[in-house]
């Protein structure tokens, strides 16, 4: 009898028209840049050139931002908030009904699979403007104070690994609560924030209010530091959050950030063993590992070391790598050739370490940017692994004893941004929720995700909240 | 409990009396609802299309249970279910025969004569099937008559009030005497898991029942709602995996009740392929009860050969 193999089931790219070139979305219009220029985005499975997109300069950022301040001062400031709401649950439906097409195009530029695109992404992008929709006339409710305000123009930064959800985090507090935006997507997944701002013109959002500029570091630089800007809002690597804070320190803009992380993924012995391993998985191969809040560290319970690590080499064994666009991949490409190297840089520095490296086997493809899914062993608090974020398909497992153990180990980092405890045992869930220094605490899930839920980090993760009625706080002037 | 280090020694130990026994699935590690349901979830979305689908097809015919247990069950209606298990569809004789036909014990006889020959095996539900309220004297004495008639195969169910009250020994020694009852006879263990309601439960009665020698564990009688779902047979089929791994020995599952689709099928499918793994893709581990699922079955299956649907009146009733 032969074994079970599942055929090939792409997803079609015919419903997705990517032009060949795009220019800057300033005003409500796309507009060609005039101190930039253009660069090339490229699907990561194939290294196959998706579109030309333009870069900003200086003399488009200070376009975008002056549209933007327009807008803010003569349309989107003064407008009531049940009209906004409308604009917002109109964008709300149009991503609905163009989800199909938004997921296939943000696996083909991000590499992700197509199940987490069309499953996850999509959804949460939706109901993000739906959410925040929701509070655009109830903003004296939302507990900042009796008559909030709006902040007035938002710089906004956000990176490659979620593309349109974070647009969507970004932008849909941002305009219910009454500030127009400069948004700049990440120079290697740009398509979904343009398409996005079609929908913006389906949706007759007034010019100005949304505008998205493409670019590398230099134009987020340029737009960061423009003094018409009056709010920062970043997502991506500490390293760039720090100097975003230099720069924004001394000047009246208000700023959250939400950087890097280390997450702790804790299992005690008495965990429900088959979905901790869902857990660990989802956890840390959730998007290739390209997750801020990924449960990159795991902490297993010396009594259960071995069940645990055989159960997980098991599981991983059936993951599935390859084609994005296959509905049943369940890893997909590495995003860029730059991030391939870091994680091959630090896995070998893993292994420099002395620490045991496993991968399932699995055929990768040829062409595009690919990592297997990878555990280490052997691995302590004092290895780099254990520290740094790798941000790829790479686990640190580590061991811990007593409850207090964990905790004092979970902490031990310069991150704090989530972290995820497995037991049976309520009174212990608790326990560990108040003593873990991190944003987000999940209890036998990871990496879920809802809008009236807020997200951020402590220290190194950055400060500020996003989702819920803090991530409208982040918006408002009280 | 560690599953993966417990020898064949220690579970032989651990039905050495009541207390270790109970102690022993009580100490079984919990299964997270939420967790256990968003995987069943996770691995329903798998897209079975061209040649898998057209193997998955063949090899769900190939796992059916064609089933009658219907207080009306004659003679005749019970011939009609053996033709049709010998030759599913009459316009395709390429389409594989099922596994196996399961009457009531009165009427294993007929369906043996009818299948002679043929290499489908007689299944009968014995032990005061479906509600198992009855003497453990009635229950082997059920069972002998089945396999006296000729019965490949035996179906029981557990005292479900006797394991919701924690009377897990009565349990296990019931089941101990029908699987001697049996004797050569496979033995099917039907859980009922609609009636034991948690999963938590369900892995020690999927435990329960392996320890105490159950060849397959089954999740419904079909007389039960909720019958088998995707979720309950995933946590049964991590249960005979573990087994296994304990062990060396390969028990079935058998969900029953309520699979009526082809489509739905095929996330069983998927299910065992990625949990039990490919081993347990064979009808000597695992079977489907259904019956109105072999219909939809041979219609996708011709909708794959012809590129078309045929009308329902294209396949036979029973």
């Amino acid at each position: 009898m032969s074994r079970f193999e599942y055929a090939p089931a792409p997803e079609s790219r015919a419903i997705v028209d990517i032009k060949s070139s795009y220019g800057l979305f300033i005003n409500g219009a796309f507009t060609e840049a005039t101190d930039g220029k253009p660069f090339k985005t490229v699907s990561p499975a194939s290294e196959e050139v998706l579109a030309e997109v333009s870069e900003a300069g200086p003399a488009d950022v200070d376009r975008a931002v002056k549209a933007a301040r327009k807008a803010y001062e003569k349309v989107w400031g003064p407008m009531a908030g049940r009209d906004r709401a409308k604009y917002l649950y109109r964008i709300a439906r149009l991503i609905q009904e163009r989800s199909r097409e938004l997921a296939v195009l943000e696996s083909l530029d991000n590499g992700k699979p197509i199940r987490e695109s069309r499953d996850v992404d999509l959804p949460l992008v939706a109901a993000h403007f739906f959410y925040y929709a929701g509070w655009a006339d109830k903003l004296e409710y939302a507990g900042a104070g009796p008559d909030p305000q709006p902040l007035g123009v938002a710089a906004q930064v956000i990176p490659w690994n979620f593309p349109l959800m974070m647009l969507a985090w970004k932008i849909a507090p941002a305009l219910a609560a009454g500030n127009t935006v400069v948004l700049k997507p990440a120079e290697t997944t740009p398509l979904t924030a343009l398409a996005f701002a079609e929908i913006c013109q389906q949706a007759d959002l007034p010019p100005g209010v949304v505008n998205i500029i493409t670019g590398a570091g230099r134009t987020g630089q340029a737009l960061v530091e423009h003094e018409g800007v009056d709010k920062v809002a970043f997502t991506g690597s500490t390293a760039v959050g720090r100097a975003i804070a230099k720069t924004v320190a001394g000047t009246p803009k208000k700023v959250t950030l939400e950087l890097g992380g280390k997450a702790a993924n804790i299992v005690f012995e008495d965990a429900p063993i088959d979905q901790t391993i869902e857990g660990i998985v989802n956890g840390i191969f959730f998007n290739q590992g390209h997750v801020c809040c990924a449960g990159s560290r795991l902490l297993v319970q010396e009594s259960v070391y071995d069940e645990v690590l055989a159960r997980l080499k098991r599981r991983m064994s059936t993951l599935r790598v390859g084609d994005p666009l296959d509905k049943n991949t369940d890893i997909g490409a590495i995003n860029s050739a730059e991030q391939l190297a870091r994680i091959r840089e630090l896995s070998q520095i893993g292994e420099d370490e002395g620490s045991e490296r496993w991968s399932p086997e699995c055929e990768l493809p040829t062409q595009g940017f690919w990592f297997p899914p990878t555990v280490f062993t052997g691995v302590s608090q004092a290895h780099r692994i254990a520290r740094e974020e790798i941000f790829g398909p790479v686990l640190s497992v580590l061991t811990f004893r007593t409850p207090q153990e964990a905790v004092e180990k979970a902490n031990n980092t310069p991150f704090g941004l989530s972290a995820g405890v497995w037991t049976e045992k309520g009174s212990r869930i608790l326990w560990m929720a108040n003593q873990l220094r991190a944003g987000v605490v999940w209890a036998n899930t990871f990496n879920r995700f809802d809008p009236t839920s807020p997200f951020g980090g402590y220290k190194e993760s950055g400060y500020g909240r996003e989702g819920g009625r803090h991530g409208l706080e982040a918006y408002l002037a009280h | 409990m560690t599953t993966t280090d417990t020898g064949v020694d220690s579970l032989a130990d651990v039905t050495s009396s009541e207390d270790r026994l109970r102690r022993f699935l009580l100490g079984l590690p919990g299964v997270d609802q939420v967790g256990a349901e968003a995987r069943a979830a996770a691995l329903s979305t798998r897209s079975i299309k061209t040649t898998a689908k057209a193997y998955a097809l063949d090899l769900a015919i190939q796992m059916i249970d064609l089933t009658t247990l219907e207080g009306s069950d004659t003679p005749g209606k019970v011939r009609a279910l053996c033709a049709k298990a010998k030759r599913p569809d009459p316009a395709d004789p390429t389409a594989p025969q099922v596994a196996a036909v399961c009457v009531y014990p009165d009427l294993v006889a007929t369906a043996k004569f009818e299948l002679r020959g043929t290499g489908i095996n007689v299944a009968s539900v014995a032990t005061a099937f479906p509600s198992g309220r009855s003497s453990l004297a009635i229950k082997v004495q059920d069972t002998k008559d089945a396999v006296a008639s000729g019965a490949d195969e035996v179906d029981m169910v557990i005292d479900r009030g006797a394991f919701l009250s924690g009377r897990y020994g009565l349990v296990f020694d019931e089941i101990a005497a029908i699987r001697e009852a049996a004797g050569e006879a496979h033995l099917k263990v039907i859980l009922e898991t609609g009636e034991l309601v948690t999963y938590d439960n369900v892995r020690r009665a999927s435990w329960l029942a392996m320890l105490a020698g159950a060849d397959f564990i089954k999740t419904s009688t079909g007389k039960v709602s909720p019958a088998a779902t995707l979720p309950v047979t995933l946590v049964m089929l991590e249960a005979v995996r573990d087994y296994h791994e304990s062990t060396g020995l390969h028990i079935g599952v058998k969900p029953a009740g309520g699979i009526r689709t082809a489509k739905d099928a095929i996330k069983y499918l998927v299910t065992v392929n990625e949990t039990a793994g490919p081993d347990w893709l064979d009808p000597e581990l695992f079977r489907f009860g259904a019956s109105s699922l072999l219909n939809d079955l041979l219609m996708q299956r011709t909708k794959l050969a012809t590129g078309h649907y045929p009308g329902p009146d294209y396949f036979t009733l029973d």
